[in-house]
């Protein structure tokens, strides 16, 4: 009897793990200090009490993508939703080592920041082409959202027929206009946060369950 | 691939690249990992970059939405070395950019 129920066991874990559909990844996209790593600490942090990486207010602090497996996001009515979210380095089509230094950063560690930026991009480009399930495209709603990395990362984005909201952040600073950012992307749902405070990142996880439910 | 090369090695040498047709999403992307790839201290840093949005202007057409042909995702597109080049400003038929010669 015992060896019949390990038995069972072991062959509902295999089944179970052989036909498991892997968790949608999630990756937060944007510019460089859009705030994706403020935020993807909190979502983080809200919901396993973790935490995922290093801000500050220099470019590039996020050099390599990071992972985090199995966050259950879930709302009073019941529903809820396991991902995995990646934070990836800012997008940009540029980097100068000497952008470092203009920050105090000796030369030799700017050069290898640079290198380590430079990989990061070209990773998290590669990963959303292969490897992302959906996307919360971040901008920094106290900047103007018609450049042209948010215009051709939102298109690529579009092209890959993921799902996408846009995320205005910092709107605890008093120069945020998200109502421009709003404009610039009807297409797409908006939602007005500050990752820093907190600020309405009860609509965020709202606006996840519906968008990557 | 070869298309995004050719660009990217032109850019490389100090040129400045026009598009007629642009680059679709996906040459795009590749086109900025690339990019990224070839950026190195002291040498190239990287591309600055302007597309016309096709929106108003491109009609796929009743067999573009037969066969689901997205066609070109820009209109106009200019590539050039960011450390020679600069985007001041863009208007809706004109692209003013400042470039330095070497």
């Amino acid at each position: 009897m015992n060896l019949f129920i390990r038995t069972k066991k072991r062959l509902s874990r295999f089944l179970s793990a052989f036909m498991k559909k892997r968790q949608s990844r999630i990756g937060i996209y944007g510019p460089p200090n859009a705030g994706k790593t403020t935020l993807s600490n909190r979502i983080v942090r809200d919901w396993t009490g973790d935490a995922l990486g290093p801000v500050s207010e220099i470019p590039h602090e996020t050099r390599r993508a990071r992972r985090k497996e199995g966050i259950t996001i879930s709302n009073q009515n019941g529903s809820s939703l396991t991902i995995d979210i990646v934070d990836t380095p800012g997008v940009t089509t540029k980097i100068d080592y000497q952008e470092f230094v203009e920050y105090g950063i000796e030369k030799d560690e700017a050069i290898k920041r640079a290198r380590e930026a430079t990989e990061g991009v070209a990773e998290a480009m590669h990963w959303l082409r292969e490897d992302i399930d959906g996307v919360i495209y971040m901008l920094d709603a106290t900047l103007d959202p018609f450049t042209q990395v948010n215009i051709m990362l939102v298109g690529i984005i579009e092209s890959r027929n993921l799902p996408v909201m846009i995320v205005a952040n910092k709107i605890d600073l008093p120069d945020a206009a998200p109502q421009r950012i709003v404009k610039a992307f009807p297409q797409h749902p908006v939602i007005a946060i500050s990752g820093l405070e907190g600020d309405n990142v009860e609509a965020l996880y709202e606006k996840m369950l519906e968008v990557f439910g | 691939m070869e298309k995004i090369r050719l660009i990217l090695d032109d850019v490389m040498e100090g040129n400045i690249v026009v598009l007629e047709k642009g680059l679709s999403p996906e040459e795009q992307s590749k086109l900025i990992e690339m990019t990224m790839m070839e950026i190195s201290p002291d040498g190239f840093s990287g591309i600055e970059m302007e597309t016309y949005s096709a929106k108003d202007s491109q009609s796929t057409g009743f067999f573009g939405k037969l066969f689901g042909k997205k066609g070109a995702a820009a209109r106009m597109t200019v590539i050039g070395p960011a450390n020679q080049m600069k985007t001041i400003k863009k208007d809706k038929d004109l692209i003013s950019a400042w470039v330095s010669s070497r």
